[in-house]
Order: structure tokens, then C-alpha cells, then sequence
């Protein structure tokens, strides 16, 4: 039998107007096990606590129940109070008599009758309470980050200055990510690659960063502090610590009809290739799927070019791997295909072109040497049309996305300002549903493509683009001045939406990382905790959590690079001790708890149990890692043999407080 | 059939613990009134709620039980209250079939940002099963301690 403590708090008038605290104390205090009782006006100020103190101490209560405000207010106060005295902090129960009772209640009796019973039900809990100590498991002083984009280099820039241990992986053979094919960054109109390749080069040399370009995640075990990550090196055939980045091999291969994905396929390039010259890595990669020495064993001009002997036709796929404490996700994005939107032609004309594709069209290391040329006949064009929203905020239609892709209006706008600057001979038409210009000179700088470069913003919907004679016939309607346009335009541009990389699905099962219906990565609090997965140790950087431009990409990859270092300077990681735990004997090894658990916290174990006449039998049945379990109790509910139960929120402990409600 | 006017009827609440029992807070905060027999139980997730306490509250004597959970999608641990829909879904047709209406048992979504929400809920729950009178199919009267 325990020995309990009850503390009924006036929290001054707050909860003595409606209820009549002396007498809460006074009838709880004939409670069984109930050994003291006791009112107060402030429990929670010093000297209520040391009255608990003191209490615990005189009595030598082994549970203590508090009438006052909230737990979610004073739990945490309370829990010290108690093991201050010696108690072990979860042998306390909370009775919510303020915002539950007397600040709902204007009828004094009716509010005390409640918050006996509530008192009654924190008194039968904490009779089944039983002591619990938070586990404590290692962390391992390094970090993941997957995905080799800007969001990736920054978080590992961070971690690594923090002297953290940090990996990049990268599925692309060289890191940059999406940044790297961009001309120039909105609002300042600074050139992307001037501002991104110092940090690339900062990540190569950085002794606290390891990058495995060229490499894919393949397996994720373990939980926070102490995952276990297999990651495949995909075969470059070339030995990457020969390789000197010299060039030779791209020039003097013979195969050259391999799309430049660099590029976007605008142009080909060689089988053997470095995607662009200051890739980081600077190492060359064969193309398996075009090179003809791989495919048919007869060629080998690469091994004969080069100097260093790089070159090795064998290599094979190398799996690596390593123990982490952290993982931050940074996949990013990739625009849609537009395929599916045949009213634009995108198919049909080579003219009609994505906002990506434009990008290579415009830059000075891009397939035109950033001269301005139709892809069809290399012409310069003179009649431009942008078309906004392209699989953006369309409900309804199955082709594209519900929500806003966020950073189009404003690429739009510079693509549209950058084209008037270099080229005034041409005209500019914008189609747009609603300008979004929220940010920091983002609108002033829309005003400018309107008002200083002549850019032709048309609210409205292009509804066809017909390619004819060399043009592009574009209809579209003009809904300010309610009339019908038909465009001679040169070339078509559309902002295509932006959706999750596509690794980012299977990445998220293994990572057991929720995701939206977008396959955007959930934050584990949208307001509060917006760097973290609901999954401990998961971190998340960059576009993979929902559309971002590159400032606030920077800023999150920054904010999560905080948080793992936060996590990173501990030795030792404190649990939640309130977790689910099975009873062996009970258990019979179904996997119904392993299915529902949404950490991957339960997993089997063959254990010897004794059998009749002395045998031994082995049994499958479920263990709990209390380092993952959260908490939530859906296994308990889950297991149909009830072998599954929830320390601190036990079914005993909720039927105890169903029954003192009840009766 | 009599109707006794003084008859109040017992109501558990079971709400989980980040967003309900937050909102049940709220509505304390800013003072909006429900019924005193709503009494709160807080679990850490409406997943958490094992039907079993929803026929133990009946079978004591509750006359109204109601879960509240965190919005579909809003789950502090990802789908716990997907889980919770589908088996209140099918105790509650359970209960249904055994002949207990189904206004006595429900399952409302609130947030920690509604205060106003849960009040609103209470109020209307507690009319309902106010208007259906004492429970009397699932109580076990050996439980009666009068």
C-alpha cells in the first residue's frame, strides 16, 4: 500500500473562488492510502514546495498527488520538487483543478464535487505508479547529411565547424545540387555559381566532411545517437584517387550522343564525363548505359588517354558503412514533368521549354555559352511568353499539385528582367494567376521587371500554345480587360511546379520519417519545431520539407545544422521513460505491435523460455527500444493479447481513473 | 418515461495529451464554460485508448464516453489517430449492435488552439446524452457502491 500525499493548491484565488479547497483536502484525506492532505495558497512558489518537502519527509509518503493548474503548467516543477525529497519523480499525479474545474465552473458546489473526483482519480493512478528512471543511451559524434545540394553543404558547413564529424552523400556525381544549373539568384541578381562553388570547394576541403558523391543511402538501422547506415558507392569505373580531374578522357571520347543531364538534355555530351568544371569532386564518370567498352568490351579510349590510369573498366558497386548520431535529410526538389500539358506544346516544339531549361539557356556555361538562342533553329528570339503556375495550385486536376511552388513568380520575374536587359529588341509577356511576392525586396523587385524593364504582366491563363510555320501561336485570355489574346511568340517558358525529389519516398521508409500526402517531409511541430522530424534524430534541410528559395533554404540548413550540433555535444542522450513494455510470457510473437509502431521501436527476439518437463522452448516475442519508443501507446492497444503495456499510462493506471470518474 | 430534472449524467472525456487535452486547457483559460460531469482523462495519444476503457466506463456507469484527438494528419506521433478512427469506428458499431446508441459515444478532432472548439464539443455532447437519459444497458450494477 502507498503511502500518498495529497497537496490541494489555492493558486490564490484562481482556483479558491470556485472551489472549496479546505474541503477538497479534507475528504481526499479519508481516501484510502491517503496519509496527509493538505491546502495551500501557492503550491508551486518556494515555500509550497518545501511544505511537499517537508511532508514526504515527516510521512514518509511513497506518492504524492497535487490539486492545482494544469500538468502541462507544473508537471516538470512538481517532478523536481518530489525527487528533491528523495522520491523518484514519476511517483506524482497532477489533479487538473484550474483550467479543468474551477476556471469552467461558476457553482462553487458543483466545482468541488469535481475536483474531488478528479483528486480521486490522480489518488487511484498514482496508487498503481510504480518508480521510473530515464535510460540513457550513447551518441555517436557524427553526422549524415543526405543530399548534396546547397541545403546539404551549408547544414554540413555548420556541423563541421562545430568540429562534428559530418558525411555528405550524394547520389549525383558531383555535389551543387540544383543551384549549380541556376544562371543568376533572385533579388540581387548575383550569379549563383560565383556564391555556391567557394562552398563546395569549402565542404572538399573541410578535414571534419567526408563526401561520398556518386553514392546512394541503402540502409538505415538504429535510432537516435546511434544510427547504422549502409551507403552503396555506385561503380564510376574510374579509381577516384588517380583521377586528377584533367579533362582529357571527356574530349577524346567517341561516344558523344549521351544527353547532358546538366544540361537537362538540351545538349549531349560524352559516356565518359564530368558534369561541369568546377564539380566537386572533380573526377570523371563513365556512363554504363552509352559506354562502348562496357557494352560491348571494344573501345577503350579513355584507359589509353589517360595519363594517371584512372581508368578501371572492373570497378564494382562498393558498400560502405558507417555509425551515426544524426541524420539530416536535404534531397531537395526536382520540377515536375510537363509532359502531361499538351495544351502548351512542350512536347511538340522544342521552343516551348521549362524555367529550368531557360536557365541553361541563359548561362554562360550552358549549351548556347548564355546567348539567348531558340533550341530549334538557333535563331534569336523576339517574342517571349512565360506562363505561370504550370501544375502549381491546380485542385482538381490530377496532373498537377494543390499547392504553390512559391519561388516561381519570382524566378519569372528575373528571367524576365534578365531577357529585357540583355536583349530590349524583345517583348515580354507574364501570364499569371495572383503575383506572390512576399520576402525581403522580392516585390520591389517585381516592380522593377514592371515598371523600369517594360515586362508585360497579363493576369490570365494561356489555354493553348500552337506550334505553326516557325512560331509559336499562343492563346490565351486577359482577365483584367476581359478579351482574348493571340501571341506570335518565339519561344514558351513554363514555371513548372516543384515536387519532392523522387528519392525522397523510399528514403522516408527507411527512415521511418513521416511525409505529407505531397511526399514532402512533416516537421515535427509546423511553428516550433520546424528543422526536426516527428522521428528523433531525423533532421530535415532544405526544399524537402516543402517549397523554399535559397535564402530560406540556407537559413533552415543552418537551423538544422544547430540542432544536431545540439544533439551531437552529448555523451549521453536522456529517454523518455514513460514507454511501452511487453510482457514475455504474455507476448506471442505476432508482429501486430511491430506494424502500428510509427518508430520502429519494437522489433523480435528469439528468447529461451521453460517449457513443460524441463525442456526449453524458444519463442519469438517483442522487445521495445526505449531509446525510440516515443510513447504513444498505439501498440498497447494493438497487441491482442495483451502482453503490451505503457509504462506511466498503464491500462491499470486508466481503468483506475475510468472507475474513480465512474463511481 | 420519467424524467428526473436533477439528473446530470457522468461523462468521461479521454483526450490525448499534445493537442486535446492543450485545447481543454485553452478553453479553461479563457474561461468558457462546460459541464461540470465532463471529467478529463489524459492518454498521450488517442491511439492509446483501448476500447476496453470505453466498455469499463459504461459498465460503471458512465452514461456518455468521448475521445478527443489531435486533426487527421496533426498527430504528434504521425498516425496514432488514424489508428484511433478505425477501432472507435468499429467499437462503436459494435456498441450500436448491442443496442447502445450511438449519440453516447464520439470522437471529435481538436487542436490546442481550440479552446472555443472543445468547449463547444462538451456543451453539445453533454446535451445529447442528457436528452438520452441514464445509461442502463451496459451497467453492471454489482459495480454500484450506493
Amino acid at each position: 500500500m502507498q503511502r500518498i500525499g495529497v497537496f490541494v493548491c489555492w493558486c490564490g484565488s484562481n482556483i479558491a473562488a470556485t472551489v472549496d479547497v479546505e474541503k477538497v483536502a479534507q475528504v481526499l484525506a479519508k481516501e484510502p492510502g491517503v496519509v496527509f492532505s493538505t491546502d495551500y495558497q501557492y503550491m508551486c512558489s518556494e515555500a509550497g514546495q518545501n511544505l511537499i518537502i517537508d511532508a514526504i519527509k515527516e510521512h514518509g509518503l511513497t506518492g504524492v498527488v497535487i490539486c492545482s493548474c494544469s500538468p502541462r503548467m507544473h508537471e516538470a516543477t512538481f517532478r523536481k520538487t518530489v525527487q528533491k525529497a528523495g522520491l523518484n519523480p514519476y511517483m506524482l499525479e497532477i489533479a487538473n483543478i484550474r483550467e479543468q474545474c474551477s476556471w469552467i465552473h461558476k457553482d462553487k458546489e458543483q466545482a468541488t464535487e469535481k475536483a474531488v473526483i478528479l483528486g480521486r482519480a490522480a489518488i487511484a493512478k498514482v496508487h498503481l505508479n510504480a518508480p521510473l528512471t530515464a535510460g540513457q543511451s550513447p551518441v555517436t559524434k557524427r553526422a549524415l547529411v543526405i543530399g548534396g545540394g546547397i541545403a546539404g553543404i551549408q547544414t554540413a558547413l555548420d556541423i563541421a565547424d562545430a568540429g562534428f564529424a559530418v558525411d555528405i552523400v550524394e547520389k549525383k556525381p558531383t555535389i551543387g545540387g540544383k543551384m549549380t544549373q541556376i544562371d543568376k539568384t533572385f533579388p540581387t541578381l548575383d550569379c549563383a555559381a560565383c556564391i555556391l562553388t567557394p562552398k563546395m570547394v569549402d565542404a572538399a576541403q573541410n578535414e571534419n566532411i567526408d563526401i561520398f558523391a556518386y553514392a546512394e543511402v541503402e540502409k538505415v538501422q538504429g535510432f537516435v545517437g546511434n544510427f547504422t547506415v549502409t551507403i552503396r558507392k555506385k561503380a564510376r569505373y574510374v579509381n577516384p584517387d588517380l583521377c586528377t580531374g584533367c579533362g582529357l578522357c571527356t574530349e577524346k571520347c567517341p561516344q558523344k550522343k549521351a544527353p547532358n543531364e546538366f544540361n537537362l538534355g538540351l545538349d549531349n555530351r560524352r559516356a565518359i564525363y564530368i558534369p561541369f568544371a568546377q564539380a566537386v569532386p572533380k573526377i570523371a564518370t563513365i556512363d554504363a548505359d552509352y559506354c562502348t567498352m562496357l557494352k560491348t568490351g571494344k573501345c577503350g579510349v579513355c584507359s589509353k588517354v589517360c595519363t594517371a590510369g584512372a581508368i578501371d573498366y572492373k570497378q564494382q558497386d562498393e558498400l560502405v558503412t558507417r555509425e551515426y548520431g544524426a541524420i539530416v535529410v536535404a534531397t531537395g526538389f526536382e520540377p515536375i514533368n510537363v509532359e502531361p500539358y499538351g495544351e502548351f506544346a512542350y512536347k511538340q516544339s522544342p521552343d516551348v521549354v521549362t524555367s529550368l531549361e531557360f536557365e541553361r539557356l541563359m548561362n554562360a556555361a550552358g549549351p548556347t555559352g548564355g546567348t539567348l538562342l531558340r533550341p530549334s533553329d538557333k535563331t534569336h528570339p523576339h517574342t517571349l511568353v512565360f506562363v505561370q503556375c504550370v501544375g502549381s495550385r491546380c485542385d482538381g486536376d490530377t496532373r498537377g499539385k494543390s499547392y504553390c511552388s512559391k519561388i516561381c513568380c519570382m524566378y519569372t520575374a528575373k528571367h524576365a528582367m534578365l531577357c529585357r536587359e540583355k536583349y530590349p529588341d524583345t517583348e515580354v509577356y507574364v501570364f499569371y494567376i495572383d503575383v506572390r511576392t512576399p520576402g525581403k525586396n522580392f516585390d520591389e523587385f517585381y516592380r522593377r521587371a514592371v515598371e523600369e524593364y517594360g515586362v508585360h504582366y497579363i493576369k490570365g491563363m494561356v489555354g493553348k500554345v500552337v506550334p505553326e510555320n516557325g512560331k509559336l501561336k499562343v492563346q490565351a485570355s486577359d482577365l483584367l480587360e476581359n478579351r482574348q489574346l493571340h501571341i506570335d511568340a518565339d519561344m514558351v517558358v513554363l514555371a513548372a511546379a516543384i515536387e519532392p525529389d523522387k528519392s525522397a519516398r523510399p528514403l522516408a521508409t527507411m527512415l521511418t520519417a513521416s511525409m505529407d500526402t505531397n511526399d514532402f517531409f512533416t516537421e515535427a511541430h509546423p511553428k516550433l519545431r520546424p528543422v526536426e522530424s516527428p522521428t528523433a534524430g531525423i533532421f530535415l534541410s532544405g526544399a524537402c520539407q516543402g517549397p523554399k528559395d535559397i535564402p530560406e533554404t540556407v537559413a533552415q540548413a543552418s537551423a538544422a545544422a544547430a540542432k544536431v550540433i545540439g544533439l551531437l555535444a552529448k555523451d549521453h542522450m536522456t529517454c523518455n521513460p514513460c514507454v511501452a513494455r511487453p510482457d514475455e510470457l504474455m507476448c506471442n510473437g505476432c508482429s501486430a505491435c511491430e506494424k502500428v509502431c510509427p518508430y520502429g521501436a519494437i522489433h523480435y527476439e528469439d528468447k529461451e523460455f521453460r517449457g513443460p518437463n524441463r525442456t526449453m522452448l524458444l519463442r519469438r516475442v517483442a522487445q521495445v527500444n526505449p531509446a525510440v519508443c516515443q510513447g504513444c501507446g498505439a501498440c498497447t492497444v494493438a497487441c491482442p493479447s495483451g502482453a503490451m503495456d505503457l509504462l506511466g499510462f498503464s491500462n491499470q493506471q486508466i481503468m483506475a481513473e475510468v472507475d474513480a470518474i465512474c463511481k | 418515461m420519467q424524467v428526473n430534472e436533477s439528473w446530470k449524467p457522468t461523462i468521461v472525456a479521454f483526450c490525448c495529451n499534445w493537442c486535446s487535452y492543450a485545447g481543454a486547457d485553452l478553453s479553461g483559460t479563457n474561461r468558457l464554460n462546460y459541464p461540470a460531469n465532463v471529467k478529463i482523462i489524459r492518454i498521450p495519444c488517442s491511439c492509446r485508448l483501448n476500447p476496453m476503457f470505453i466498455l469499463r466506463a459504461f459498465q460503471r456507469g458512465a452514461d456518455g464516453v468521448i475521445l478527443c484527438g489531435c486533426h487527421p494528419g496533426d498527430c504528434h506521433y504521425t498516425t496514432g489517430n488514424y489508428y484511433a478512427r478505425r477501432r472507435m469506428t468499429l467499437l462503436f458499431s459494435l456498441l450500436d449492435y448491442l443496442g447502445i446508441e450511438k449519440e453516447r459515444t464520439r470522437v471529435e478532432w481538436v487542436s490546442a488552439a481550440e479552446g472555443a472548439k472543445f468547449a463547444a464539443v462538451m456543451n453539445d455532447f453533454v446535451a445529447t446524452v442528457t436528452a438520452l437519459g441514464e445509461n442502463k444497458r451496459l451497467e453492471d450494477l454489482r459495480c454500484k457502491q450506493d
